[in-house]
């Protein structure tokens, strides 16, 4: 083997080697590709994964991502339509549909993240514009549950029922940027109000406000227990009232019943004999009503005396007592 | 080297050419030696790999998906003719929003600044701001989506975590949030989040998401302690008038007892006696309508015999015996008095 011939060997294999890696190129999973000749697009984009072969120097494989890609947008103040400062954060996911168009248009991803910038942006702040906040802030109507706290304290203008919500006022703005992307081979999958956020000079309003609704919070429970304590105390006072009442209405008519009964007994026993009943109970008074500070001006004709003036004006007495 | 200066001797040139040619051809061979042991290392290397318990390995040729390997070892053809990307099926994984953790002990630290801030200060449903702390939990359901499909599927599984728990949150009111709308407001924002993870079909299924400290922002804070104050306020005057009248009440209706029963006791008594009395009466009338005569004698003089002798002073005249009464003094008290 000459040395000739070696080096002739050394530069067909070089150039075998050379003409082989420029023919072959791989697609991974998560690439497509674009052939381009001489800077010219050709045929179909590959999206398929895997070997493939191309024609070598004159073709060029342009790698694109065939995943779904990032787009985050900037925080952007906004006014709403009720003329409230806020700042929106949206996210949107994207993905190359046809990267031959897109390759036309913006030819890698740089171009598309500021045409989509531009796009999303926009778009966003006019959908916003549009709408009041509650709009964006709200999904649906659902009323809200009433804990503790007296909601109906709240400013009327939170309490107002949406018309949209957050859910559509995204969906409009991803109908919106979806009419418009496919011209740059761009498919938008989605969009998300990632973030909404007063402004710092709305914030510190926002904040009074809250604080103020606090304390009309605070005072409506503050008042509803000394109300409420009253109203318990009044009752209180009322039960008193009748407890009372009722005890004396009760003890009367025991009283006068027993009262009755007895009335009725003495009655019945005394109308037996008036006469009797009479003497008895003067004989009874006697008895409590004379004591040691009582004077005693006895008459000798009085039946108990009368023995004392003679023994015979005993009877006169006696006929005398009688006719009594 | 010291021919250079007796001159040129050919024939040892060639021998040394020869000899240095041998040299060479040697080297040389040694040289392919070494070189077929750093290939075969490299070959052997590149073609084994491993999977752990928690893992799954998912191979690609030349780009393209071709397998997927369970945990152990296996083997594959090396040089990056396959490749493999290991994902940790089995992990449960986690993501914090509003704080970080620093360090996870038995005391954990956490770490949180503007950034995290930013996470967790959002708009409820009444246009008020709360300042709400979460974490989510979840898993690589599908490895061959989570890598193939989104390019940072774990920072866009961020974002939509966010979005969704804010579009809850907008949709409840901050007491809600801070109180009785917790658990809901959790359950709701898992939902809306599975069901984004579904229609991005990225491979992740949403385990649970768990609310951690939800507050009021700093500067209003003390104004919702006033009105939990004022709350308590509230209930305490509230048991206060309470406790009265549960003090009152029970007394009140014990008198009214005491009294009722003391009435009755009144109308028992009135009635016993009378019935008493009457019989005695009765008893006696029998005995009266027998000799009536004397009874009543008997009866009259008894009582004076009881009475007089308990009278302070007794005078007894004949009405016949008249002008005694004008000289009668009267009384002792006038004697007294002076």
């Amino acid at each position: 083997m000459s040395g000739r011939s070696i080096v002739i060997g050394a530069v067909f294999v070089v150039l075998g080697l050379a003409t082989l890696s420029s023919a072959l190129y791989t697609v991974s999973e998560t690439e497509q590709v674009v052939i381009t000749q001489f800077g010219q697009p050709i045929g179909v984009a590959v999206t398929q994964a895997g070997l493939h072969v191309k024609v070598p120097f004159a073709q060029e494989a342009n790698v694109f991502e065939k995943r779904w890609l990032e787009w985050n947008g900037n925080a952007n103040q906004v006014p709403t339509r009720d003329k409230k400062y806020i700042g929106v954060e949206t996210y949107a996911r994207w993905r190359i549909a046809n990267p031959l168009l897109f390759f036309q248009r913006l030819r890698d991803e740089r171009g598309a993240q500021s045409r989509l910038d531009d796009i999303i942006d926009g778009e966003t702040r006019n959908v916003i514009a549009s709408h009041d906040l509650i709009e964006v802030v709200r999904t649906t109507n659902r009323a809200f549950e009433k804990g503790e706290e007296a909601e109906d304290i709240m400013e009327a203008e939170s309490m107002r029922e949406i018309e949209l919500g957050r859910d559509k006022i995204t969906r409009l703005i991803l109908e919106h940027v979806q009419h418009v992307v496919p011209d740059y081979g761009i498919e938008l999958v989605d969009v998300q109000i990632q973030r909404v956020n007063y402004i710092e000079s709305v914030q510190a309003k926002v904040f009074d406000r809250m604080i103020s609704e606090r304390k009309r919070i605070a005072d409506r429970h503050r008042s509803e227990g000394q109300g409420k304590s009253a109203e318990v105390r009044g009752k209180k006072e009322r039960e008193l009232k009748v407890i009372e009442s009722e005890a004396y209405r009760k003890t009367q008519e025991i009283m006068g019943r027993g009262d009755a009964e007895a009335a009725t007994i003495y009655a019945e026993a005394y109308n037996r004999n008036r006469e009797l009943y009479r003497f008895l109970k003067t004989m009874e008074t006697y008895r409590s009503t004379i004591d040691k500070e009582s004077w005693l001006v006895l008459s000798t004709s009085t039946d108990a005396f009368r023995y004392l003036q003679s023994q015979t004006a005993a009877g006169g007495g006696k006929a005398e007592a009688k006719s009594r | 080297m010291a021919n250079h200066g007796a001159g040129f001797d050919p024939e040892e040139f060639t021998r040394a050419a020869r000899e240095f040619g041998a040299r060479l051809r040697d080297s040389r061979r040694l040289l392919l030696i070494v070189g077929l042991v750093i290939v075969g290392i490299v070959a052997i290397y590149g073609s084994y790999y491993q999977v752990e318990p928690d893992e799954v390995g998912l191979v690609t040729r030349f780009g393209r998906f071709v397998r997927t390997s369970d945990p152990g070892p296996h083997g594959k053809f090396p040089f990056g003719i396959e490749r493999v990307q290991k994902v940790p099926v089995q992990r449960q994984l986690k993501q914090e929003f509003g704080f970080r953790t620093a360090r996870a002990d038995i005391q954990s630290s956490f770490h949180k600044d503007e950034k995290t801030a930013a996470e967790s200060v959002m708009l409820t449903g009444d246009l008020n701001v709360a300042t709400v702390e979460w974490i989510v939990q979840y898993k690589i359901s599908d490895p061959y989506k989570y890598l193939f499909r989104m390019r940072d599927t774990e920072e866009t599984f961020r974002l939509m975590t966010e979005a969704s728990m804010r579009t809850v949150v907008g949709d409840h009111s901050v007491t809600e949030l801070l109180t009785v709308g917790r658990e809901a407001i959790a359950a709701k924002a898992k939902q809306l989040l599975s069901n984004l993870c579904k229609l991005y079909d990225n491979g992740i299924s949403v385990q649970q998401l768990i609310l951690q400290d939800v507050d009021p922002p700093e500067p209003v804070r003390p104004s919702f302690n006033a009105v939990n104050q004022a709350i308590q306020e509230r209930e305490r005057s509230i048991n206060e008038a309470w406790a009265e009248y549960n003090q009152e009440i029970p007394r009140a209706r014990g008198l009214a007892e005491q009294k009722i029963q003391a009435a009755e006791g009144y109308a028992i008594d009135r009635v016993n006696r009378a019935k008493g009395d009457a019989q005695r009466f009765t008893a006696l009338e029998e005995q009266y309508r027998k000799s009536p005569e004397v009874t009543r004698t008997r009866i009259y003089l008894e009582t004076l015999a009881a009475v007089l002798p308990s009278a302070g002073r007794k005078l007894i005249f004949d009405e016949k015996a008249k002008g005694i009464l004008p000289m009668f003094p009267l009384g002792p008290s006038q004697e007294v008095k002076p």
